[in-house]
């Protein structure tokens, strides 16, 4: 067990390609730390990098207060998942466990106690004279784990573990790894792509986009102050909606309608317009969870503002339902929140006026294609500077 | 492959899907007509072959299929004289060497050619191709020189190098192909469990890629096995005279008689390895052994 630093790590592909920008991280002994971010954000390659599979261009990495930039990865004493499992399809199960023992020349009791209780652990132990290939997706998942955890080693790193899983098995799954982590207490670094699994497995999280670490910070930190729109959108499911909003009067004029800035909003309007001298537009993101529907008792006396819309899609999940409803007054064109739109495949979807989700109690009594009136909790809104993308919330790092 | 494959989709899916049975048919009976002939074509000329060793001196020219007198007089012969028994230990000792050269010196090349990127790799592919296309003929009359002023002239060595040139090209194209087909995961899991580059491929890589090592194997043994022109004209006596070039050395019992028998039967002889290789490996070549490897 180790902490890693990525200590202004750096990696450049020969074509000129920029991966990763400049990534600081320390990772703490026995942290459970996820990189999560859009294809081809540079999370696999850093990754790639802490295991030595890929050389870094400029920066240090250390594990365990080493600098490790130049040591090969049999030499770094980590352990890794690949997305693809990337089992030895011509050894069976146990041998594929005790791989690395063998190679590291220790004793065959050893490496057969150690095997064994790994696949206890994981359940595997009826499987341990099969062949890969006569194995279910996740019972090669299972192997995959396995031979990471037999050798006890510094770190583990998982590049997408769980990827190849279906949904119902990965639900299980995320929940074993969570377990396996909190029990070995080992160090690990975890790459996804899903949101989701960013948020549930992680101690801390760092958003990466395009080469560039966002933000790092605990799951409840990176939804409740998301530092900028990227993460702001990235974080979240349904994510959060974002609108455009001009400062007149001292009034917040939203697409929703005008809003009296509370004391923090104020004050963070202040500091920003002392900034950029001038603008007076700013993007306002609201969670769909902050919206409600204003005809519920609860909501009666509360204070927020609240707005009429027409309800295009009512989805009714049991627990709770989401409303569809387009504002008129133009679309945010967020070239940030576009590249999510394109990871996602939504992009042509929404055109034209903007689509707002709202995510109402499930007692409300709102129908499809109906006027209603909702209601905003106008404190919990996030404020955006269009041209930084950055929270005006969020504090000013250089 | 074709045939075995189509055979359960005529009798049992076809039907039930409703497809065109009739039509599934007729294709079946064409390739299977198309076959056979292919088949008796490349057949007959080898059963001749073997009905000829079987003959004795007098009936050769019979024109009869099925020798009307069999004998193994022919094979007693061939077997009797050192010039051929010679020739056939130095054919096996120049192919298997040859064999074995080329595939370990074509796996690396190959691996290389894989999974590494280096300046004039581009090149260095196009080279080996054009090697491959060489006219041999064109390379005798050097190499005959060359060979006797260095020395090796009549020698295994003699041989084994200008095998290994023509079948080095083949061994690195049929390998690369092979090695591309291996997840690149498999070699960085090995590497991050600890294997140095060169464990790693003796321990993963090698082992995959077996079925690729085995085919190109063959296909270097019979090019080896086969060869005359190289045969003829870099030897001169029984110290490396390989079997097709001792085959032209034949004479019948007296000056005037034709040695048709022990050249059949010469030949059959060579042909047995060939078909025991290939029978013995061909599961081997046709086994996916990658399965499982990674999902899919």
């Amino acid at each position: 067990m180790a902490d890693i630093v990525l200590d202004h790590v750096t990696k450049r592909y020969p074509d000129g390609r920029l991966a990763v920008d400049d990534a600081s991280l320390s990772i703490a002994d026995g942290e459970f730390v996820i990189l999560v971010g859009p294809s081809g954000c540079g999370k696999s390659t850093t990754l790639n990098m802490i295991a030595g599979l890929e050389d870094i261009t400029s920066g240090e990495l250390r594990i365990d207060g080493k600098v490790v930039n130049n040591l090969a990865p049999k030499d770094r004493d980590i352990a890794m998942v690949f997305q693809s499992y990337a089992l030895y399809p011509h050894m069976s199960v146990r041998r594929n466990m005790g791989f690395a023992l063998a190679l590291a020349k220790r004793p065959k009791e050893e490496i057969d106690r150690k095997v064994e209780e790994a696949a206890r652990v994981l359940d595997l132990t009826d499987h341990l004279d099969r062949k890969p290939a006569q194995l279910s997706g996740g019972q090669r998942q299972r192997v995959a784990m396995g031979r990471a955890i037999v050798r006890s080693p510094k770190a583990f790193l998982m590049d997408e573990p769980l990827s190849n899983l279906d949904a119902k098995l990965r639900v299980q799954m995320r929940t074993e790894v969570s377990r396996l982590q909190n029990r070995l207490g080992t160090t690990t670094v975890y790459v996804t792509h899903d949101q989701t699994e960013a948020m549930t497995l992680g101690d801390r999280v760092a958003v990466l986009r395009s080469g560039r670490i966002q933000q790092v910070g605990t799951p409840t930190e990176l939804y409740g102050r998301p530092a900028t729109i990227f993460v702001a959108g990235f974080i979240g499911s349904p994510s959060m909606n974002f609108v455009p909003a001009t400062v007149e009067e001292g009034e917040l004029r939203t697409p929703f309608g005008a809003i009296i800035p509370d004391d923090r909003q104020r004050r963070l309007l202040d500091g920003w317009d002392s900034g950029a001298a001038g603008r007076r537009s700013l993007i306002v993101g609201a969670r769909p969870e902050h919206f409600e529907d204003a005809a519920l008792e609860p909501m009666k006396e509360r204070s927020g503002l609240r707005f009429s819309v027409t309800v295009d899609v009512l989805e009714r999940l049991g627990s709770d339902s989401y409303a569809y409803f387009t504002l008129a007054g133009g679309r945010t064109r967020i070239a940030d929140l576009e590249e999510l739109a394109h990871d996602a495949g939504t992009v042509d979807l929404t055109s034209g006026a903007e689509q707002v989700v709202a995510r109402l109690d499930a007692a409300s009594r709102i129908r499809e294609g109906e006027k209603a009136e909702l209601w905003l909790d106008t404190h919990q809104l996030h404020l955006f500077d269009p041209d930084t993308g950055r929270n005006l919330d969020a504090p000013t790092t250089s | 492959m074709a045939t075995i494959a189509s055979v359960p989709a005529a009798g049992t899916a076809a039907p039930a899907r409703g497809r065109r049975p009739s039509g599934e048919r007729t294709a079946l009976l064409g390739w299977s007509a198309a076959n056979l002939v292919i088949i008796g074509v490349s057949l007959v000329p080898l059963l001749w072959l073997v009905s000829l060793s079987f003959k004795t001196p007098a009936s050769i020219t019979d024109g009869s299929f099925i020798p009307k007198k069999w004998t193994l007089e022919n094979y007693r012969g061939i077997f009797g004289e050192s010039l051929f028994t010679r020739a056939l230990l130095n054919s096996l000792g120049i192919a298997l060497i040859s064999t074995v050269l080329a595939v370990v010196l074509g796996s690396m090349a190959a691996y290389a050619i894989a999974r590494l990127t280096f300046p004039g790799k581009g090149l260095l592919v196009g080279l080996a191709l054009l090697i491959a296309m060489f006219p041999q003929i064109s390379l005798v009359s050097p190499m005959f020189n060359l060979w006797r002023q260095i020395g090796i002239f009549d020698t295994w060595i003699g041989l084994i190098i200008p095998y290994l040139t023509f079948s080095l090209p083949l061994a690195i194209y049929t390998l690369s192909a092979f090695f591309r087909e291996i997840p690149w995961d498999l070699e960085k899991a090995a590497q991050v469990d600890g294997a140095t580059p060169l464990q790693a491929f003796l321990r993963v890589i090698a082992p995959l890629a077996a079925p690729g090592m085995v085919t190109t194997a063959i296909l270097v043994f019979i090019f080896c096995w086969n060869d005359f022109l190289f045969a003829i004209s870099l030897t001169s006596t029984e110290r490396s005279r390989t079997v097709p070039a001792a085959i032209a050395f034949f004479t019948g019992a007296s000056q005037f008689a034709q040695p048709i028998g022990s050249i059949a039967a010469a030949a059959v002889v060579i042909t047995i390895p060939i078909i025991i290789f290939v029978l013995l490996f061909q599961r081997r070549i046709v086994a996916g052994l990658t399965s499982g490897a990674v999902k899919g």
